[in-house]
């Protein structure tokens, strides 16, 4: 049986916000006279992960996603509840925990700016006490799957977005790590690079069987990678289960645009009780519940004289998009 | 603590930072250059005031020399080591890049302490050092065992108390965000290191040893070096040293539960 390699329960984490009010005399009043507030950004939250699932963290900007991921690698203090990852409490940084964990930042770098990667590389190698001989072999491994090679010897400040962004996972990932903490990694790349780096982590964690944790607002980080997706909202958990569980519940039917060799097929189409979006002379788009496509549409073929049709599936941003705005979705 | 891994990293520290300082050759020449003009202008500035009168506060120009000496390999110092790596210590804070620092299985202190070397600071150190034996000449002082010892200590003791101030005012920036100001008046006070303390009012003479211990930054090692100094402060130095480390320390340590780290 698969362990839970990250426990948490009635999670939460309160910050002191300080507000003002607008103009000149709201500054001097905030310079003078701070007000802040306490704001609950997390509320209670429970989940388990297991070793070797890779779970995406969806919600609107200000959710709370970046503040979970680094509670769990142990830089914020919560201010509730428990967490326990890898059998270790995150918050105390031991050495050992911290060997086991990496957190790679999309809009945050950790290479030396002005020297070649490969600089940042052998100095994260010492300060994970690892050989120099050692060191050599997983570059060289790591590279290889990246696909980088003379980017190694270039300074970081001439390096392009998509290249920083692998070299900054090579050094984040030089220890060998069994917990990835990513958030918006691909955040900035053009598509090819956001591909390159969506096929690198899938391989990365089917030959180490690395747990990966990632947040992204790109939603085919999503797809592409997390089974599983835990959906935040306002602090809570609105959902936490398979993504195509939460797709299919939120999208139900699925629309079919059917052209018909004559519109006299598309008329007695219309009429034959499917639910109709629309009708163009001899093209049609219905509406068919998902458990019945395949069934219907043998009905449709072996009825109707067909010259060709399309299955649209609804933009799995727009379905996303409605999950972030809502509390609850129950399955 | 694994001793040799410290001193491991701490060798490609040094690696990284001289090979990004050399990045900018042109750089490091003017920084170079305005080490030694500062130096001259230092000694024309002290100069000036013992113009008219031989004696200032007890304190001969040769002996002031000496205090000018250590004031320089003080400087040296922090522009080696504790400008460009505490100064950064806001801009972690303030950016979020101070996560990297705390996720990696390395003391954070020694990290973001000693991580950068600027190399034109080692000009300022080398010419303190010049000035001191140049002192020790005019001032016939008898070098021996003792004597070095002695030095060594309160030298160590006056960087140690350097440090502690700098990376105090700078750990401030975990609820503060923002304290550039407090380090720059702190630099601004360590231009006082440069005269003797006899030489200020009394009022001034028990803020610059209680509040700002400048006193035991430059004089109280100056006045080693002329054999002037007495066992007792000697020991005070070394208990101030050690109390401000200690203090810094768990300061450091204390002010890591209220890191809420920047927002992405």
């Amino acid at each position: 049986m698969v362990q839970n390699i990250i426990d948490v329960s009635n999670l939460s984490k309160s910050f002191d916000i300080a507000s003002k009010e607008p103009g000149l005399k709201g500054t001097i009043k905030h310079f003078f006279r701070r007000q802040t507030k306490s704001l609950k950004v997390i509320k209670d939250i429970s989940f388990e992960i297991k070793e070797g699932e890779i779970v995406g963290f969806l919600g609107a900007n200000g959710a709370g996603k970046t503040t979970i991921l680094k509670m769990l690698c142990g830089l914020i203090y919560p201010s509730e509840g428990s967490i326990m990852v890898s059998g270790d409490l995150p918050f105390r940084r031991k050495e050992n925990f911290l060997k086991n964990i990496t957190l790679i930042m999309g809009q945050k770098q950790q290479l030396i700016w002005d020297l070649p990667p490969i600089e940042s590389f052998y100095l994260n190698a010492s300060i994970y006490d690892i050989d120099k001989f050692e060191a050599k072999r997983r570059i060289k491994k790591l590279s290889e799957m990246l696909e980088i090679d003379e980017e190694l010897f270039i300074p970081v400040r001439k390096l392009s977005l998509g290249q920083r962004m692998k070299s900054e996972l090579l050094a984040a990932l030089i220890h060998e790590p069994n917990i990835l903490f990513l958030d918006e990694p691909t955040l900035g790349l053009d598509i090819n690079a956001q591909r390159n780096l969506r096929k690198f982590l899938q391989k990365y964690n089917e030959n180490t069987n690395a747990t990966i944790c990632l947040t992204s607002h790109y939603m085919k980080d999503i797809t592409s990678l997390c089974k599983r997706v835990i959906c935040v909202h306002e602090g809570s958990i609105s959902y936490d289960g398979k993504l195509d569980l939460l797709l299919k519940k939120l999208s139900p039917v699925k629309e079919i645009l059917i052209v018909c060799r004559s519109e006299e097929d598309a008329i007695k189409l219309e009429n034959s009780g499917f639910t109709v979006k629309n009708k163009i002379k001899n093209e049609i788009t219905i509406k068919i519940e998902n458990n019945f496509i395949t069934s219907s549409l043998k009905t449709i073929l072996n009825n109707f004289d067909i010259e060709d049709l399309f299955i649209n599936e609804p933009p799995i941003d727009e379905i996303i998009g409605r999950v972030l705005i809502k509390k609850d979705y129950e399955i | 603590m694994n001793l040799r891994k410290y001193l491991k990293v701490y060798k490609k520290f040094i690696h990284t930072s001289l090979a990004s300082e050399l990045e900018y050759k042109t750089n490091i020449l003017i920084d170079l250059i305005t080490a030694i003009l500062s130096l001259i202008g230092s000694i024309f500035l002290l100069s000036i005031f013992f113009q008219n009168n031989g004696y200032i506060g007890g304190w001969k120009f040769e002996q002031a020399l000496i205090i000018q000496g250590i004031y320089t390999i003080l400087n040296g110092i922090t522009n080696t080591w504790f400008n460009p790596n505490l100064t950064e210590i806001v801009k972690h804070i303030r950016e979020g890049t101070l996560d990297f620092v705390l996720l990696k299985p390395i003391d954070s202190q020694f990290f973001i302490s000693l991580k950068k070397i600027n190399p034109s600071g080692f000009l300022e150190i080398i010419l303190g050092f010049f000035l001191l034996f140049f002192c020790i000449r005019i001032n016939q002082i008898n070098l021996n065992l003792g004597f070095l010892t002695l030095s060594l200590i309160t030298i160590s003791c006056s960087i140690c108390i350097l440090y502690s101030l700098w990376f105090f005012i700078s750990t401030t920036t975990i609820w503060f965000v923002k304290t550039w100001n407090a380090t720059e008046v702190l630099r601004s006070f360590l231009y006082i290191g440069r005269f003797p303390l006899n030489s200020f009012s009394f009022s001034l003479r028990i803020f610059f040893s209680v509040f700002i211990p400048i006193a035991f930054i430059t004089t109280i090692p100056s006045e080693v070096f002329l054999g002037l100094s007495q066992f007792w402060k000697i020991y005070l130095e070394v208990i101030v040293a050690t109390l401000f480390l200690i203090t810094s320390r768990k300061f450091w340590l204390f002010a890591l539960k209220f890191y809420s780290s920047a927002s992405s």
